[in-house]
């Protein structure tokens, strides 16, 4: 028997809501396939399961809140027999749970006009203490009124109380470290318009994917701002899940993962992109890209925003910005040049690498932008053959 | 200047000063005369104050404590000491039916001042029917008052009180406390009151709420948890009927969170009662769910190492402590 347990979606995640099962007991599941969905602070997520097999029971009725690591499911391995005699159809019962909170921290919040279910609880199994009630007082100022819509605004203030709370960690253990570097960009700009000029909209390359495409080849030279700082110590990532910043309507962000960019052709990257967009409004992202960024970019030049000197989402270990594109003096063999340029950001933790490593990254990443064409075939690894179409 | 004795030297300089002080009062009971007594409290007594005073019985607790009702209804001031709590079932009708609801029976004409001692509790290997603790039994039934000293000062000090109570008084001991050696705080201390609980350790974060044989062990526990930054305030109840409500409600409503330490096995236990009045009383106030550590519901084995982990221990007590912070155990 396999227990199917809810995964962490992002470092910030402490419990979920399921809202729906996709699968029944007895279906057959595959790995990878997505068998639940799941509301995180953030968004609703679609979960993969991990193993292949027959689910045996759901433990966890739609409309729970459960912490992370709660078991979902249970599983049967492939072959791996049911009890003897008829199986039992057991009709799960409807279970009707709460967010735990203390009676004194119910009446702290209503006086302090907070929701102290949208608190996350410390206290004994998992409950809202005073203590949790008051810190989450600190943090926002009190609603008073009643809230026009309860739903959406408890939504607002957990992905604002999530967010704060991942930034807050960050900062408070995180030893930040800054470099900036400009960038020429139009040899790459002139690629692109050339490589676009007869295709239909669909099949059009936009700068954000060759920026991405170049995070992830750069960081082939510096792999000390590829992975995670956990448990007191660096682990490398030997592939790029990059995070693309995704801003919601309505306020908040998150930062799903394309994963293994440096493998992927670069169309393969921007439509991944597109699509990462498209369900992260929506509100379907998969577990899998919530909870594995190796890195995270920021892209803040449609905003207009020249620089953006970014805070990084642990456990990752850097974050990436990009400001806007714009026209700009530049001098070159004692000449001035009018040049798009775009400012590159990088925010490192110190702890795993050295402001000489993170200018190496930023020269490398200036560098391959000058040769767009690389960036379109670096496509390869040596275990995989190239997708991109001849 | 303190004092220091033992528990049992406490009881018997409350026996031998009462003895002293009022002629009405003797002690009955199974070899509390010529053996001294089963825990030894009464030893020399007999030597002292002679057979009419000192009148060891036959084993009949049915029999000896109604005799000793009888004598408080006559006018006397009997202090009968029931071997263990154990025996005491076969005097429930005596206390229960009689010494309790006399007064109520009699329209207030009659009152019974009896003092009813007896050992109570586990831990000596002396196996089930040796072991229980009734006193929240006797804590259910209006008429009786029931303390239990768990300090040598309250062993020295809470039987004259008891007689001079108008009603019946019972005073539990638990059997492990009377090695006990303590400093009297005030060595000419001879009367404490009976009405309250008392705070042995002041804190902030959890009323670890106790009597008895489970106070030093909570006490312990409290020292443990002080280590780990957990505050315990550690409330010594002494008096299991009437119940001090304002001092627990007062401990709880500071610290927020409560775990009782009793020996008696948790169903329809004094346990059971002392959180049901804060559920009552302090619901609001608080922060995490109440928890009691208690026997485990067996008859109290007899092997060593069964029998421990059958008991309230220092360590179950931490774990319970930190489980309502919310730290992990």
């Amino acid at each position: 028997m396999i227990d199917f347990k809810l995964p962490s979606l992002g470092a910030d995640m402490d419990e979920g809501t399921l809202l729906s099962w996709h699968v029944q007991p007895g279906d057959r599941v595959k790995r990878g396939q997505v068998v639940a969905v799941v509301d995180t602070s953030k968004a609703a997520v679609d979960v993969e399961i991990w193993n292949d097999g027959v689910v045996a029971e759901l433990k966890v009725a739609p409309g729970e809140k459960v912490p992370v690591g709660t078991v979902l499911a249970t599983l049967r391995e492939v072959g791996e027999m049911t009890e003897s005699g008829p199986a039992r159809q057991t009709q799960p019962s409807p279970v009707i749970t709460r967010h735990p909170v203390s009676p004194l921290a119910r009446k702290r919040a209503r006086e302090l006009g907070i929701d102290p279910d949208a608190v996350s609880g410390t206290g004994a199994q998992g409950s809202v203490t005073l203590a949790d009630v008051e810190a989450a007082a600190q943090v926002r100022p009190a609603v008073t009124g009643k809230p026009a819509e309860p739903a959406a605004v408890d939504r607002q203030k957990e992905m604002r109380r999530a967010i704060a709370a991942a930034m807050s960690r960050s900062k408070r253990e995180i030893p930040h470290y800054y470099l900036s570097e400009t960038i020429p960009m139009a040899l790459a700009l002139a690629w692109l318009q050339e490589r676009n000029k007869d295709l239909p909209i669909t099949e059009r390359i936009l700068p954000a994917a060759l920026l991405i495409k170049a995070v992830a080849l750069a960081l082939q030279r510096t792999p000390q701002l590829n992975g995670f700082f956990r448990d007191g110590a660096f682990q490398p990532s030997s592939t790029v899940h990059a995070g693309v910043a995704i801003s919601l309507r309505g306020g908040g962000l998150v930062a799903p993962a394309i994963h293994a960019v440096e493998t992927l052709p670069l169309m393969e990257v921007m439509s991944t992109l597109g699509d990462l967009v498209r369900r992260a409004r929506a509100g379907s992202l998969r577990s899998s890209e919530m909870s594995d960024p190796t890195i995270t970019i920021t892209n803040l030049g449609d905003q207009g925003a020249e620089a953006v000197f970014g805070v990084i989402y642990p456990p990752q270990v850097a974050l990436v910005g990009f400001g806007s594109m714009a026209l700009r003096p530049w001098v070159n063999s004692g000449k001035l040049h009018a040049l798009p340029l775009l400012t590159a950001t990088l925010a490192a933790d110190h702890r795993v690498s050295d402001g000489h490593q993170g200018a190496l990254f930023l020269v490398e990443l200036r560098d391959l932008l000058q040769k767009p064409q690389t960036l379109a075939q670096a496509c390869t690894t040596p275990e995989e053959p190239c997708r991109n179409p001849p | 200047m303190g004092r220091r004795m033992s528990y049992r030297e406490a009881l018997r300089e409350a026996l031998r000063e009462a003895l002293q002080a009022d002629p009405r009062v003797f002690l009955m009971g199974e070899d509390v005369g010529r053996y001294g007594g089963s825990y030894a409290v009464s030893k020399g007594l007999l030597d002292e104050f002679g057979p009419e005073r000192i009148r060891d019985t036959p084993l009949s607790e049915l029999g000896f404590v109604g005799a000793g009702i009888g004598a408080a209804l006559g006018g006397m001031r009997p202090i009968v000491e029931v071997m263990t709590v154990n025996f005491s079932l076969l005097a429930l009708d005596p206390i229960v039916n009689t010494a309790a609801m006399l007064r109520h029976m009699s329209g207030g004409q009659f009152s019974v001042p009896i003092v009813i001692r007896m050992a109570t509790g586990a831990g000596r290997q002396v196996a089930a029917q040796h072991s229980n603790s009734f006193e929240g039994w006797y804590a259910h039934v209006p008429g009786l008052r029931v303390l239990c000293p768990a300090t040598v000062e309250d062993a020295r000090a809470m039987l004259a009180p008891a007689l001079a109570d108008p009603d019946p008084v019972l005073i539990f001991e638990h059997a492990q406390l009377y090695n006990l050696e303590e400093e009297l705080p005030d060595a000419d201390i001879v009367s404490v009151d009976i009405r309250s609980a008392c705070v042995r350790r002041p804190g902030n974060d959890l009323s670890l709420i106790t009597y008895g044989g489970s106070l030093q062990k909570s006490m312990q526990a409290a020292d443990t948890l002080a280590g780990e930054g957990i505050s315990a305030e550690v409330i010594d109840l002494r008096v299991l009927r009437p119940l001090d409500e304002v001092t627990l409600m007062v401990s709880v409503r500071k610290c927020r969170r409560a775990l009782v330490v009793a020996e008696a096995w948790r169903s329809g236990s004094l346990a059971a009662e002392v959180v049901a009045r804060i559920a009552e009383q302090a619901f609001f106030d608080l922060d995490a769910p109440l928890a009691r550590v208690c026997s485990e519901e067996v008859p109290i084995p007899y092997a060593r190492h069964m029998e421990e982990a059958a008991l309230p221990q220092v360590a179950k007590i931490v774990a319970a402590a930190r489980a309502l912070m919310g730290r992990t155990p």
